[in-house]
């Protein structure tokens, strides 16, 4: 730690500040991933330290390099676009193959929060999805079922 | 004294970031279904980016930097083919 004795008492204090706030975030989104009871609420806590967090971080590394080199360094922009760009894909992604693996086996919202299976299959109702039923003509289950197109991919 | 702020400040930051990557190796271990584990390892991922720029802010070098860019990069493809692979059962088809 040799380095932070040249800074300036303003970008060590901001520096302090911005590491601080953004190791907070995310220690409240792992929490959040821990203690929310089901899938579809834990996926909201960990974009905590994703975005704000992350962002946080990242100002305060750019603020800390830019000042100790007396240049502009934003090159941890890189990093703050690529989080940006791919944390949506990546969660949407996710919760669609949740969804499809949820209404595959006909579990609820509510059935897959307390992670036990319906006693009255294939009923859809008001807040129930309909499972996916495998009926002879049709193909089997494994195959998306958004996918619409008749070729064979694989 | 501004540096010492920075100093404890830095340390309770790594400490904190490392308290997320235990609750999210936590949630990978231990999670309820193949989903919870797979958002366990993305959250392990964003934390560890988080933890080398502390280190890279810590350090003064920007040798962390380029170790967290190749982090993020390998955590959005690892993601993205396993979530591939819980829709489809397969990855490359």
């Amino acid at each position: 730690m040799t380095f932070a004795a040249e800074l300036p008492a303003w970008a060590a204090l901001l520096t302090a500040a911005l590491v601080l706030l953004g190791a907070g975030l995310a220690f409240t989104g792992s929490l959040g991933l821990l203690r929310f009871s089901s899938f579809y609420e834990r996926v909201h806590a960990p974009t905590l330290a994703t975005t704000l967090g992350a962002g946080c971080v990242l100002i305060a590394s750019m603020i800390f390099f830019s000042v100790l080199q007396t240049r502009p360094v934003v090159h941890e922009i890189l990093i703050a676009i690529f989080l940006a760009l791919t944390t949506p894909v990546t969660l949407m992604l996710l919760v669609r193959a949740a969804l499809f693996r949820d209404r595959v086996e006909g579990r609820t919202y509510d059935e897959a929060k307390t992670r036990a299976l319906p006693t009255v299959k294939n009923a859809p109702g008001p807040g129930r999805l309909a499972p996916i039923q495998a009926e002879p003509n049709e193909l089997p289950p494994t195959r998306h079922p958004d996918n619409g197109d008749e070729h064979d991919y694989r | 004294m501004t540096a010492n702020v920075l100093l404890g400040s830095l340390t309770i930051a790594q400490v904190l970031v490392a308290l997320a990557m235990a609750g999210a190796t936590f949630r990978m271990l231990r999670g309820p279904r193949a989903q919870d584990r797979v958002l366990g390892l993305d959250t392990l991922y964003v934390n560890a980016i988080l933890l080398l720029l502390i280190f890279g802010i810590r350090s003064g070098s920007t040798v962390y930097f380029e170790a967290a860019l190749v982090i993020a990069v390998l955590g959005f493809v690892a993601t993205a083919a396993l979530a591939k692979f819980l829709m489809r059962g397969e990855v490359i088809e």
